[in-house]
């Protein structure tokens, strides 16, 4: 019996009905419903995964890929700035700090409270370190101090069991080798402001820098590099779990300067204490060899950030030391502008080199008489003689003959009262009146104005840089433009091949006749600076005087005979000014010297001008490589 | 001696007389291959595991494969306990679930806002689960001793129908809403599969919505922010909402071929929450692509649909609805915690069965998974004609 049923059983493998039991048979309908049911719902669960999965594949993949990729970005490097022999002026120098994980440690405040016996924390670094202490996540690291010496690290080494949590890395800061040297040129840079940061990423990047001033500031976008980037594996809280791919930032571009780092500092030994700026240019491609401003700022102290104190001393000084004053001091160019206006002559026609002016000691001119420097005369002059005596009133007579406008056209074309091409900011223009800018604002202009710009007083302005690119064009005749870029990474500029500049299109022979005029004033017997002879054997140079009054001689003081500019209190002295160039016979340097409220420009700026350009003979850097041994410097300490 | 010349009846004694025999026989007849199913899945739990520690076997993949191994022995041994023993039992097993439940309202540890345990000589128990399985059993006994006229009386309706209510109140106060509506729903299957009449049917669904409405009102403000959450989940993207968009996130990126195992990067990176327990099935599905999740809800559907084939299969009224409600427990399971990785349903704290980490839900699915191959093991055994009662 027990066998049969098995064998019905295997017929039906799968009974059910039941005969006995109606309720098996419900049970096995919606049994099947419910299967049903259940495979209809895991049908639609897969259905909705490959939509999910497949479908919107892709646009999940993305939003798993920012989930995890967290890309920051590094800080490149800033260029660095040399001299034209490659000697480092602005650098940068590692900067440990010291940094406090605050996961790291149970206690921050005790840490931080036991890292402040070692090292002191003002109340500004305290409030800074709460306020980032509370916006970045624990495992984020939080500056404590930087700038730490090599004292400060040792003595947080040697606590550091006592420190958790506080660790020693290294960023980088601007140094400045040569300090006040070259502040004026290079400048300097500070943290980036909350608008430098709006209009650059780049700039929000701890560490990063912005030129302020000089270079720094003109060449800011070619010395900050490109940032590098660094895309970090992050899990849901922002810790970083490995390094994904890295690229390094592009450096800052390497910027060498035309500078000649010994020759500015022989020129600065040479200006000493006196207010005072002088540039000395290469005259076949306009390098500036030397650029000197005094007194001068120490730059480093901007990356830490100035004291108020400090800042207030510097604008409250009346010898402006934060002032550039080769490329934004302005002055009368005096007795200087003279050859501009004896070349604006000769090309007008009206004049001839030839030409002579009676000088009885003054000129009257509707009423109006204008005096020569030398109360008894020069006699009869011509051009040679009227620039080796350096005479007023032929240049009171020869402005009067061809008028403003010649003049201010010529001077401009020489590089005055115009602006120059020097990789600088804050410069000025200085400026060439002529009528119709005096009309512009609403003056009359006089026949006076014209005849007191001759002798380059009155509205005239330049600046010191105008002034030697004013003397290298004359060198040269060629239309050099001042230029402080030597090379861009090692990659020499067009502009140091003479080749590059134009002519000035003014006629040899009157340039020669200027040049003549020039070496006269300092060699030939009577000329006005004798004390710039050279005694550099079968070197000589050509120059040219000047003093600018900086406050108007009344008639009477004049003729009470008593009248000495050197009694005068020192802000109401005249500005004294040299200009020249050598080799005379073969030009290439050409240096101008203002000497702020230095009186005569012969006996003042003169030999100052003589020292500067004998330096620059001997070192001769538009024809070296390599800087010139010490001892060709030490020669000169004899000399003087 | 006759029965000596007789071998059939000779072997028919002696599987009455040898116990050991008679056992070894049961154990022939369990369904090795629905067992070599289970352990496929508790398979892909522990390789998942694997991955979601870091790819070390430590804290989670071997303890759960401890637990696996203590589960199977404990699901054979029941496997092999005859119906009756079961039916006796299944009023024992009730009446405990509900005082555990009880219990846990007292006492119970709350974890996450929502499933509650309580800690019973160093192990979690979560009575919820085990109230489950008790119904099942305790409704099965219950509809076994009633043939299909029986059924048509409304009064042999209501005892059932507390032993369901109760139990679904006590976890509705814990609170826990998934839950609830998990015993409810397996209640409702065991009264739809015993025979009740449509009528009846009808007159209980029609007041259903209102029913729904009414519950809302009583909700807890967390569970009212989940199902808002989970109409708008990217209104909060980083609260309530995070963890149905990282769960979509990580599913997504999973694509085809899956990331490759160890290398799912929402997984890995813990933008995935609860990735070892709830949300495993994304982690599955991150690092073996859609081939590998699918995979895995085939697996699923096979156990179900086993379970189901095996309830159909079954001679007794008994075993038919405890393979029933079983089959029916694993798919509440799997349908809530897939709709629920996937963004289908409101976040509620429900497992995948074998496969997430946790020893309690193991224990009971594996306790569930012997009642089920016990019904198997006895599918032939004549027990409603004992009744005294034939229709």
């Amino acid at each position: 019996m027990w066998l049969k049923r098995r064998k019905r059983e295997n017929r039906r493998l799968m009974p059910i009905r039941d005969q006995k039991d109606p309720a098996r048979g419900v049970f096995t309908r919606r049994a099947l419903l419910c299967m049903a049911v259940q495979a209809g719902a895991m049908g639609e669960l897969a259905r909705r995964l490959y939509h999910i999965q497949i479908n919107d594949g892709d646009h999940y993949a993305r939003m798993a890929a920012n989930n995890r990729v967290s890309k920051r970005l590094l800080a490149p490097p800033r260029g660095r700035i040399v001299d034209r022999y490659g000697i480092a002026l602005a650098n940068n120098k590692e900067n440990w700090r010291a940094l406090l994980m605050p996961e790291e440690t149970t206690d921050v405040a005790g840490t931080i409270e036991r890292f402040s016996t070692l090292i002191p924390l003002d109340e500004r670094d305290r409030n800074r370190i709460a306020r980032e202490m509370r916006h970045q996540r624990r495992f984020v690291p939080v500056m404590l101090r930087d700038f730490l010496s090599w004292d400060e690290m040792a003595r947080i080494e040697l606590n550091a069991p006592s420190l958790p949590g506080v660790l020693i890395d290294v960023g980088t800061r601007r140094v400045y080798p040569e300090g006040e040297l070259l502040a004026h040129i290079i400048g300097y840079v500070a943290p980036p402001n909350e608008n430098d940061v709006a209009h650059s990423t780049l700039l929000a990047l701890p560490g990063m820098r912005v030129g302020r001033a000089g270079i720094e500031q003109n060449q800011d976008e070619k010395l900050r590099g490109t940032a590098g980037s660094v895309e970090m594996e992050v899990n849901a809280v922002g810790r970083v779990i490995s390094e994904l791919n890295r690229e390094e930032g592009v450096p800052g571009e390497e910027i060498s300067l035309t500078i000649d780092r010994g020759l500015q500092q022989r020129v600065l030994n040479h200006i000493g204490d006196q207010t005072a700026s002088a540039v000395v240019l290469d005259c076949h491609n306009g390098e500036v060899l030397a650029m000197v401003s005094t007194p001068s700022f120490d730059p480093s102290l901007f990356d830490s950030g100035v004291s108020h104190a400090q800042w207030i001393e510097w604008t409250n000084n009346q010898h402006t030391p934060l002032i550039n004053k080769a490329v934004a001091g302005v002055y009368p160019p005096g007795s200087t502008f003279k050859p501009a206006v004896a070349m604006a002559a000769l090309e007008s026609g009206l004049i001839s080199p030839t030409d002579r002016v009676f000088c009885p000691g003054h000129l009257d001119v509707g009423g109006t008489r204008f005096h020569c420097w030398s109360r008894w005369g020069h006699g009869s002059v011509d051009l040679h003689l009227a620039l080796k005596y350096s005479c007023d009133v032929y240049f009171y007579e020869i402005a009067r003959r061809i008028g403003m406008d010649r003049i201010a056209e010529t001077a401009h074309r020489m590089g005055l009262g115009v602006p120059l091409d020097i990789e600088l900011p804050h410069t000025r223009t200085g400026l060439i009146p002529t009528p119709a800018w005096r009309q512009a604002h609403h003056h009359h202009w006089n026949g006076g104005d014209t005849i007191v710009s001759g002798i380059g007083q009155g509205f005239i302005q330049v600046t010191p840089l105008q002034l030697a690119t004013y003397t290298a064009r004359m060198a040269t005749g060629r239309a050099v433009q001042p230029h402080l870029m030597r090379a861009i990474n090692g990659e020499i500029s067009p502009m140091a091949s003479p080749e590059h500049w134009p002519s000035l299109n003014m006629p040899e022979k009157y340039l020669e006749a200027l040049r003549a005029g020039m070496f006269a004033v300092v060699n030939e017997p009577h000329g006005t600076a004798p004390k710039a002879q050279l005694d550099l054997p079968g070197i000589t140079m050509a120059g040219k005087t000047g003093s600018a009054q900086v406050r108007h001689v009344s008639r009477a003081l004049r003729e009470s005979g008593h009248f000495n500019s050197a009694n005068l209190p020192w802000e109401y002295r005249p500005h004294a000014l040299f200009i020249c160039f050598a080799p005379y016979d073969a030009p290439r340097y050409a240096v101008s010297v203002v000497i702020e409220h230095g009186n005569a420009g012969a006996d003042a700026a003169a030999p100052l001008a003589r020292n500067i350009m004998r330096d620059t003979l001997l070192r001769d850097p538009s024809n070296h490589t390599t800087p010139p041994p010490e001892s060709v410097a030490a020669v000169d300490d004899s000399f003087e | 001696m006759t029965a000596l010349n007789n071998p059939i009846r000779f072997h028919k004694r002696l599987l009455r007389a040898e116990p050991s025999f008679r056992l070894m026989a049961k154990l022939w007849r369990i369904s090795w291959l629905y067992v070599l199913l289970i352990c496929a899945l508790a398979g892909v739990g522990y390789v998942t595991l694997y991955s979601a520690a870091g790819g070390v076997p430590y804290p989670f993949a071997a303890p759960q494969a401890a637990r696996f191994a203590v589960g199977l022995v404990l699901m054979v041994t029941i496997a092999m306990l005859p119906p009756r023993l079961l039916m006796r039992a299944s009023w024992g097993m009730y009446a405990l679930s509900l005082v555990l439940l009880a219990a846990v309202l007292h006492m119970g540890h709350v974890g996450k806002g929502a499933e509650r345990w309580l800690m019973i000589g160093g192990l979690q128990v979560q009575p919820s689960e085990f109230a489950k399985i008790a119904l099942v059993a305790v409704l099965a006994t219950w509809f076994s001793r009633m043939d299909y006229a029986r059924m048509g009386n409304p009064l042999w309706l209501i005892p059932p129908a507390f032993m369901v209510l109760v139990p679904v109140g006590l976890v509705l106060k814990e609170p826990n809403l998934g839950t609830a509506v998990i015993i409810g729903g397996i209640g409702a299957s065991l009264f739809f599969t015993a025979g009740m009449r449509l009528w009846q049917i009808i007159l209980l669904v029609l007041p259903l919505p209102s029913l729904v409405q009414f519950a809302y009102g009583h909700l807890h403000d967390y569970q009212k922010a989940r199902i808002t959450t989970f109409l708008h989940p990217e209104n909060d993207p980083l609260g309530a909402g995070y963890n149905i968009i990282q769960s979509k996130i990580a599913l997504g990126s999973g694509g085809m071929w899956g990331q490759g195992y160890l290398h799912g990067s929402q997984g890995q990176l813990n933008f995935l929450p609860e990735k070892q327990t709830d949300f495993i099935f994304t982690m599955i599905a991150e690092e073996w692509g859609f081939i590998g999740a699918a995979t895995v809800i085939a697996l699923l559907v096979l156990l179900i649909m086993g379970g189901m084939i095996m309830a159909i299969r079954c001679r007794n009224r008994f075993g038919r609805l405890i393979a029933l409600g079983i089959s029916m427990n694993f798919f509440f399971y799997c349908l809530v915690n897939l709709s629920m990785v996937m963004g289908a349903i409101p976040v509620g704290g429900v497992p995948l069965p074998l496969v997430s980490y946790g020893g309690s839900a193991m224990l009971n699915v594996m306790l569930g998974f012997g009642l089920l191959l016990s019904t198997w093991v006895h599918r032939d055994t004549r027990l409603d004609e004992s009744n005294g009662r034939t229709a």
